[in-house]
């Protein structure tokens, strides 16, 4: 019996592969007589394509094929399907244009695709790429959300009238109107959520191949859910039975939920693999990313929370435009309804909410879930109101927390969720403390000595995750399952082999599984590999995203290992020839209770597959097991952070001074790897609020912001170093008592740095991101005013 | 990238004999090679400087620092010598781009590019700095010719710069976040000789090319401190607009720099 590893820092066992080089991703599979892929993109964000040269392109040297929107439609590949089904105010469907892989007579945003190009080489694809010729008539185009519903904007859909794809609405309106009538005191505040590019370090890549020998396909694909890609790519798109298509997902470098989504270069270069006879890779440039993956955010929001004399919240309404983009996106349709208003409550007992969120339509890349997808955007909302309002009644930003934070569970929200468990005083007091709030006053002085101004600021953040119980998800319009499944093969000689659904793109999985294995089979780590991202191994998954891994994936293991473990106690009672109800079994042992009887769990493995000695009629040999879990209710991961600001008034420049997080995840499997996480998350947050903000010519759309010359991704030197804490309570209805903690940092953040921004300046609001020109221009306002 | 020709000479005469039509000279490739990834610039020949011996190196006399064209960022930034000469200049050095960028990055590819926020013009027109070439030496007014435009004609390659030593000397930079390019830069200068060019200020970043600002200039031969410059504002007229500054936010950041850099100089 090894050491508790339950909790414990191991190191990850993925790193030794990843520092040196022998990570596997999937530009480094190289299959033989492999092709290569270019894409024509359109340069244009609306336009009608009047018609399309090829002759000059097929004739460049290296050429092997070029299809375009024509070819597809002939071949009857569907378009690219939208996961989640939304019904509108007025009970009808949300509206779902064609989303054609590639264009099929009009380009709605810039680097939609037009046609795939396959050579022989990389360049010589890109060479043939440009000599395609595209005769297109540019129509009017427009980017803004907002504008986008206007009258005479130009309309992207025939289907989608004013460029709406839905107008949805959560909670009773008339209720809370009624409160905010007998409000005291009702703060107000308007704010874009600022539109990002996600910017995974690893470009997305997928290789098409296909064995003429069994008809059947294989997708090598930079992806978070291979098999959930594998199931939209053969059902919806290219009507193939599943068993046909395998979908490998291998070392993967980041998503940020950029990866889970169905791509048309995914679909594009498996059909054309079949026409050639021949792999097809492709591989995005950076350029190409900033185009074409999923951008997320962009949000148009006004909300307002109403109060009573004493800052006790009566109740709370939000209106947000959410920009979707040209298409819909894969899970596009949920994120700015399912994932965002429902986690409008907060840590705070408001009694009454009502949010009506419309989708639209605009000629910008398709948005999407990003690191947090939803709850950053709500957690902005809440926190933001919630500290303007403290400011405006001249309370203490914490104290007006206090007074309205959640403290019994279970807690049922007016927006649908119902907490299980937390402690948000507890989180509050241990932020409070690390972050020496009571030294503020004597900082702000020194600062202001030296000419700068300091702020401070909190964000009380809660998240969902653990995404989700799948009969909740389905009444809410979810088109799939959202459980996970897991396998514990056990070898003959006791090593573990476990193959999970979850997928790991940096998140540690393959040691933090691991030693939730271990440390119930009382093994040491080396003897337990985590196998992940290939669906012709792995039985079933529902992937990564929604800080869903360890709560939902983790429990399938947990769940299969329950029967492994009850399977050895059989075969253990049957070698210590005892009763199965006296063996018990405790991290590796089985004993006999009361007795000096015992047999390890090698020993059980071994004679489960060399059955001499053997329950026969009792048992099947073997010790093989898999589960699947479907959650009861979603997880709620949340905590306190306190961010401190420097700004230097003379040029605006911004120093992120201190950032404290105290988070409640749960119970931890590794501190370490949760650390590494609440960084990471916290980074991103902060990229959001102080230096990224992907931006569009408003006349012409195209993409201003298309490198990182002009879209400032966060830089150590950026940040300082984070104090970060944890208070448990654990989940009440996982064996864990895991929450998840991917999320977090991202979804706290902003709100944290703007409330310190809008602090240090004296300002109601500071848009994201607080560049210096931003930070100077309020400041110049403020002098005006 | 489009295919080219690629030559590797080993002397300036070579490479200036090569360097014809649609051919384009590689010295750090910090600019180009970019340009040429995102196929936005297809040369029909490369040639590479990297061979020729003799455009790298620094030497100092005390007077003057003359630094070799092909003398990578980094090295000028570690330079003993420029340290000791002109430290404001190794500093200038150390700020560039980020460390892949220095490594590679040369003084010749720089001014030859003159990129209206690179760097190291404002130092050369900061220091009233000599560019020589293989033909002839020119002066910052005469070298400088406005956005990504030079005196430099076909065939001519840069083969030094000739930094004369300042009394004091001092560049600020305020960075674009993204680029680190200069949404300003100002130089500043001490020669301490009194009257005219006592005094050089010089602002990178601002406006289509790297200008002096004569006012500061003025001000500062008078009297070389902070608050000489620090109510003298630049006009916002002509300076660039773009996502991350406007042209008034440029103006106003050029007295500040200026300000600072004056601070630093007499630190």
């Amino acid at each position: 019996m090894g050491a508790p590893l339950i909790g414990a820092r191991v190191e990850r066992k993925e790193d030794y592969r990843f520092l040196t080089g022998a990570g596997q991703y999937t530009d480094d599979v190289e299959l033989p007589r492999q092709s290569h892929a270019a894409f024509v993109r359109s340069p244009h964000a609306h336009a009608i394509i009047k018609k399309i040269s090829l002759g000059k392109a097929k004739a460049a040297a290296g050429v092997l094929a070029i299809y375009t929107g024509e070819d597809f439609a002939a071949a009857k590949l569907g378009g690219l399907p939208c996961g989640w089904l939304i019904t509108d105010v007025n009970g009808q469907p949300m509206k779902e244009p064609p989303h054609p892989c590639l264009a099929q007579g009009k380009v709605r945003y810039v680097g939609d695709h037009v046609a795939i190009v396959i050579a022989e080489t990389v360049e010589q694809a890109r060479d043939a790429a440009e000599l395609v010729e595209v005769d297109y008539q540019v129509l009017p185009a427009v980017v803004d959300g907002a504008k986008a519903r206007a009258k005479g904007a130009p309309q992207l859909h025939e289907i989608a009238p004013d460029n709406t794809c839905y107008v949805w609405a959560i909670g009773d309106k008339a209720v809370t109107d009624a409160a905010f009538a007998k409000a005291a005191h009702v703060t107000k505040l308007e704010f874009i959520n600022n539109r990002l590019v996600p910017n995974a370090i690893e470009p997305r890549s997928a290789i098409g191949s296909y064995s003429r020998a069994d008809d059947s396909y294989t997708l090598y694909v930079a992806s978070q859910n291979p098999h959930v890609e594998r199931l939209l790519m053969t059902a919806f798109v290219m009507g193939l039975p599943e068993h046909k298509v395998r979908v490998v997902a291998g070392d993967v470098g980041g998503g940020f939920g950029s990866k889970i989504y169905l791509y048309a270069e995914d679909v594009a270069v498996t059909w054309a693999a079949k026409q050639l006879n021949r792999p097809v890779k492709w591989t995005s440039d950076r350029s190409e990313a900033f185009l074409s993956d999923a951008h997320g955010r962009d949000h148009h929001t006004v909300a307002e929370m109403a109060m009573d004399k004493d800052g006790r919240f009566l109740g709370m309404r939000v209106r947000t435009t959410a920009n979707i983009g040209a298409y819909l996106s894969t899970f596009a349709s949920c994120v700015p309804t399912i994932l965002y208003a429902t986690l409008l409550a907060g840590q705070y007992k408001t009694p009454v909410i009502h949010c009506e969120v419309t989708a639209v339509f605009t000629n910008t890349t398709p948005v999407d879930a990003y690191r947090g997808a939803g709850r950053p955007e709500a957690t902005y909302v809440v926190e933001r109101l919630v500290e303007t309002a403290a400011r405006e009644m001249k309370l203490d930003p914490a104290e007006i927390r206090r007074r309205n934070f959640i403290t019994e569970f279970p807690y049922q929200t007016p927006v649908a969720l119902q907490y299980d468990i937390g402690n948000y005083n507890a989180t509050m007091d241990a932020a409070q403390k690390l972050a020496d709030v009571s030294g503020f006053s004597n900082r702000k002085e020194q600062s202001i000595k030296n000419g700068k101004l300091r702020g401070l600021g909190y964000a009380a953040y809660i998240e969902a995750c653990g995404i989700a119980p799948s009969a909740i998800a389905g009444s809410l319009g979810a088109r799939a399952g959202l459980f996970e499944a897991g396998e514990v093969r056990v070898h003959p000689t006791g090593s573990v082999t476990v193959f999970t659904g979850s997928h790991s793109h940096g998140q540690g999985h393959e040691t933090t599984f691991a030693q939730v294995v271990a440390d119930r089979l009382g093994m040491p780590i080396e003897n337990v590999d985590i196998v992940h991202g290939d669906t012709s191994k792995v039985l079933f998954g529902m992937g990564t995203y929604g800080s869903r891994s360890i709560a939902v994936g983790g429990t399938a293991i947990v769940k299969a290992l329950d029967k492994i473990v009850a399977k050895g106690k059989k075969i253990a009672a049957h070698l210590m020839e005892a009763a199965e109800s006296d063996v018990e079994f405790d991290r590796g042992v089985y004993k006999v209770a009361g007795t000096d009887k015992q047999k390890m769990f090698g020993e059980v493995a071994f004679a489960a597959y060399v059955p001499h000695n053997y329950p026969h009629d009792k048992l099947e040999p073997g010790l093989n097991e898999n589960a699947f879990y479907d959650p009861s209710n979603f997880t709620f991961p949340a905590g306190t952070y306190v961010c401190e600001v420097e700004v230097d008034p003379e040029t605006g420049s911004v120093k992120v001074d201190r950032f404290t997080a105290v988070d409640d995840f749960g119970k931890i499997i590794n501190p370490m790897i949760v650390e590494g996480q609440v960084h990471g998350g916290l980074t991103q947050g902060i990229g959001q609020a102080l230096l990224e903000g992907c931006r569009y010519d408003d006349a012409t759309g195209q993409l201003l912001t298309g490198s990182f010359m002009d879209y400032c991704m966060p830089r150590a030197s950026d940040i300082p170093s984070y104090q970060v804490d944890t208070r448990e309570t654990p989940c009440t209805h996982n064996p864990l008592g895991v929450k998840g903690c991917g999320e977090a940092g991202a979804i706290g953040a902003p709100a944290a740095f703007i409330n310190a921004m809008t602090d240090a300046l004296g300002v109601k609001d500071m848009p994201m991101p607080a560049t210096p020109q931003a930070v100077w221009q309020v400041l110049k306002n403020k002098k005006a005013a | 990238m489009h295919a080219f020709k690629y030559h590797r000479p080993s002397s300036v005469n070579d490479a200036a004999a090569l360097a014809k039509g649609e051919a384009k000279l590689l010295a750090g490739g910090q600019t180009l090679v970019q340009t040429m990834k995102l196929r936005l610039a297809s040369p029909s020949d490369i040639v590479d400087l990297g061979s020729i011996k003799d455009l790298a190196g620094i030497k100092s006399d005390g007077k003057t620092v003359t630094i070799g064209a092909m003398t990578r960022h980094a090295d000028v930034a570690h330079s003993a010598d420029v340290k000791k000469a002109i430290p404001a200049l190794a500093a200038l050095a150390g700020m560039i781009g980020d460390r892949q960028v220095r490594a590679m990055g040369t003084i010749g590819g720089s001014l030859a590019n003159n990129d209206p926020a690179a760097d190291y013009p404002a130092a050369v027109l900061g220091l009233g700095a000599t560019v020589v070439t293989n033909k002839r030496k020119l002066s910052p007014d005469e070298f400088f010719k406005g956005l990504f435009t030079t005196a430099l004609g076909a065939g001519e390659i840069i083969t030094a710069v000739s930094f004369p030593v300042p009394k004091r000397a001092a560049y600020t930079k305020f960075k674009n976040p993204a680029s680190r390019f200069a949404i300003v830069g100002v130089f500043v200068a001490d020669f301490g000789t009194g009257g005219k060019d006592s005094a050089r200020v010089a602002v990178t970043g601002a406006g289509p090319g790297v200008f002096r600002q004569a006012d500061m200039e003025k001000a500062l031969a008078a009297k070389f401190a902070p608050e000489s410059v620090a109510g003298i504002k630049q006009k916002a007229d002509g300076l660039n607009t773009d996502l991350h500054a406007s042209a008034e936010y440029r103006a106003h950041l050029v007295t500040v720099m200026a300000k600072r850099a004056v601070a630093a100089a007499i630190k």
